[in-house]
């Protein structure tokens, strides 16, 4: 019976599965043990309200609902001085979640302090774009929206940054197989000569290490090397047997390695003569 | 009318020549100073900027969607391919990242070797963003001293690991090797040619005249901006923001190193040039510092923990159980605890993060590069506008953006 594949995540997967291994947890640790992570927790729980919160590997993460994402950073950046926002990007989680989780990391650079806030929408659901607090999300939404598909909304340029602007499908999702779908595959032919050619070209040959036996353009048989371009696939291909030194076929002339010309046994100056 | 699926210049759709005089000029893909594959469409009055729209996506491979598909371990090389001018910088912001989430620290010998790689990249990075800025800009002959000296520090790295562009010389938990022979005695002998090499550089053009109109008041980024856009790296710290990861946030040996942060509140192309020369210098005292901390180091090399790092060779081939781990880490991949993790380094670009989560099994769940140049190349979009077309070249040039790690 063929083995199942999921088509929700196409993501390579370990082809074992060890029934008995537990998955342990990046600890988390107790954010009173840190002096400004607890004040500026307490300081924000005043604003919105925090679904969740802990600090993990140095970072104090925060769950909020999506639509106070605007309001949870501009209280940050403005009223606790976390005055860069490094990094906002997505995770797919539709498969299991059904939406995604949208990051934003922030960093002070006078308390020395990472933030990451965490929020979820729904597959169909829209975040607000925090372009007027950071100009960077400008670029950073185009990523997320270029990759995810996920809609900002007030976003001054919502278009796509790294894939064409007629690109088909978001190639982050977990949906989207590592190769690319048809129309990424078929991309460039489908553009330059249209679909219809599609046929004529024939999928593109994707083995770099495959060898054609009878091209003689562009491989060379090591024994049987004829002159670029020989027919030879009619089986008369002549042979060149390899010389060793231990038979006496190459010899060492001083330092340098010097194979001896040999004009009787060289097949090419046969041909000619 | 055009064809949708038909590939026809797109140019056709832009008005070259408008009523209100503005001109509209394609800048690159192909252009030798776009650093890569920048296209920038920029808006001119004359030869005034007026709006300026960078368009990247030309070297995207698709590199956070191939970690997600390969092992912790079957990713590190890709990491080279980011920004292949410092690729041990990636490397070891990679390793760094999987060693937090795995909570294991890498033995004290193999840090020492790694920041010596990373410094040493540092320079190699700088004298490349020497060269070619200077080259941009219209001096020929630094070009020529800066890749020589660039030259000596690529064969160090290359009598470590062997390459000399993409190094992967760094490993999750540690480094392969040990230092060859003489090799503390080269890098020696290297940092002081470099020290004495700089203020010849500096010599040309620190003080040139025309090096200075070119590069003065020419790209002010101020403070706000800077702020606004997440520009890091030698970028903010021209513009007068004293800011450097190693610094101010350290990372594994920095710590205890003794060295400078230059910065500059000028804020143009020539303090952030000034800067550059500057952690050149602090590069090379990092590594003379690091070379009695290496012959006073233990020998060993790679972190010690069975279920996540490989046993060291003697103990495979002698110890059955270690030979399973091994062959099961090879084999599946080692599987970090569940969870997120971000972790920056100071790159010589700037802050490279990356952003790691798990879900337990072999492959990352999600895996995000936060590279430096990203934002340098958004940030063109404010910067260019109000400046001369000539000086759009000097601005490129000056934020020093490498298109690998940009598109990814």
């Amino acid at each position: 019976m063929r083995s199942y594949t999921p088509k929700d995540d196409v993501q390579q997967k370990a082809y074992y599965k060890d029934r008995f291994f537990v998955k342990p947890p990046v600890p988390k640790s107790d954010i009173a043990n840190d002096e400004i992570f607890s004040k500026d927790l307490n300081s924000i729980k005043n604003i919105v309200n925090i679904l969740d919160s802990y600090v993990e590997v140095e970072h104090l993460v925060l769950v909020i609902n999506p639509e106070d994402n605007y309001k949870v950073i501009s209280y940050l950046n403005k009223s606790l001085n976390y005055d860069f926002l490094v990094e906002l990007t997505a995770v797919d989680y539709i498969a299991k979640r059904g939406g995604f989780e949208i990051i934003y990391e922030l960093l002070s650079t006078s308390k020395r302090k990472r933030i990451r806030v965490k929020t979820f929408i729904k597959f169909s659901e829209t975040i607000q774009s925090v372009e007027p607090l950071f100009r960077m999300a400008d670029w950073s939404e185009r990523e997320m929206f270029d990759m995810y598909g996920v809609k900002v909304i007030n976003h001054p340029n919502l278009r796509r940054i790294l894939m064409p602007n007629d690109w088909a499908g978001h190639p982050l999702l977990k949906t989207y197989p590592l190769h690319g779908d048809e129309t990424g595959s078929w991309y460039e032919i489908d553009k330059i000569f249209g679909k219809d050619a599609r046929e004529v070209v024939g999928p593109e040959l994707r083995d770099s290490a495959c060898v054609e036996r009878y091209d003689t353009d562009r491989f060379a048989r090591l024994g049987h090397e004829v002159s670029k371009g020989t027919p030879i696939s009619q089986g008369n291909e002549p042979d060149t047997p390899i010389r060793y030194q231990e038979e006496g076929g190459v010899k060492l002339f001083g330092k340098k390695l010097v194979t001896p010309f040999d004009e009787i046994e060289t097949v090419h100056l046969k041909q000619r003569k | 009318m055009q064809q949708t699926n038909r590939l026809k210049p797109f140019f056709e759709n832009i008005n070259f020549e408008r009523e209100d005089n503005t001109m509209v000029v394609n800048f690159g893909p192909q252009h030798p100073s776009a650093h890569g594959q920048l296209r920038l469409m920029l808006e001119l009055q004359g030869e005034e900027v007026l709006k300026a729209t960078p368009d990247i996506g030309y070297l995207h491979r698709g590199i956070e969607k191939m970690g997600e598909n390969m092992t912790y371990n079957e990713f590190l090389p890709t990491t080279d391919r980011m920004d292949y001018i410092a690729s041990s910088s990636n490397n070891y912001g990679y390793a760094l990242a999987i060693e937090k989430l795995l909570g294991i620290e890498a033995p004290r010998r193999a840090e020492v070797i790694r920041t010596m790689l990373i410094e040493l990249n540092r320079i190699i990075s700088h004298l490349f963003w020497l060269a070619t800025h200077a080259l941009d800009v219209g001096a020929m002959s630094i070009f020529l001293y800066a890749f020589r000296e660039r030259e000596y520090a690529m064969d160090l790295m290359e009598d470590y690991c062997g390459a000399r562009l993409t190094h992967s010389a760094v490993r999750i938990g540690g480094v392969p090797l040990d230092l060859p022979k003489n090799w503390t005695e080269d890098l020696l002998k290297f940092t002081q040619t470099l020290e004495s090499q700089i203020p010849i550089y500096e010599g040309l053009l620190t003080k040139n005249r025309i090096w200075k109109m070119r590069l003065e008041n020419v790209g002010v980024i101020p403070e706000e901006m800077a702020k606004s856009w997440g520009v890091t790296g030698v970028a903010l710290r021209g513009s007068g923001v004293k800011w450097d990861l190693r610094k101010e946030m350290p990372y594994g040996i920095y710590a205890e190193l003794d060295f400078d942060i230059p910065i500059s509140d000028k804020c143009d192309s020539y303090g952030r040039y000034k800067c550059y020369m500057q952690e050149m210098y602090e590069s090379s005292k990092i590594l003379k510092q690091l070379i009695p901390m290496y012959k006073d180091s233990d020998t060993q090399l790679m972190a010690h923990n069975p279920e996540y790092i490989s046993a060291p060779k003697e103990e495979i081939m002698t110890q059955n159980y270690s030979l399973m781990q091994h062959f099961v880490l090879v084999t599946q991949g080692m599987r970090p605890p569940v969870g997120e993790v971000y972790v920056a380094t100071e790159s010589p670009k700037g802050e490279l993060g990356f952003y790691i989560v798990s879900d337990g099994s072999a492959y990352a769940y999600k895996l995000k590069c936060r590279a430096p140049s990203f934002f340098h190349t958004g940030l063109l979009t404010d910067l260019l506008p109000g400046h001369q077309l000539a000086d759009v070249v000097t601005i490129i040039g000056s934020l020093n953006i490498v298109f690998g790690e940009i598109d990814r």
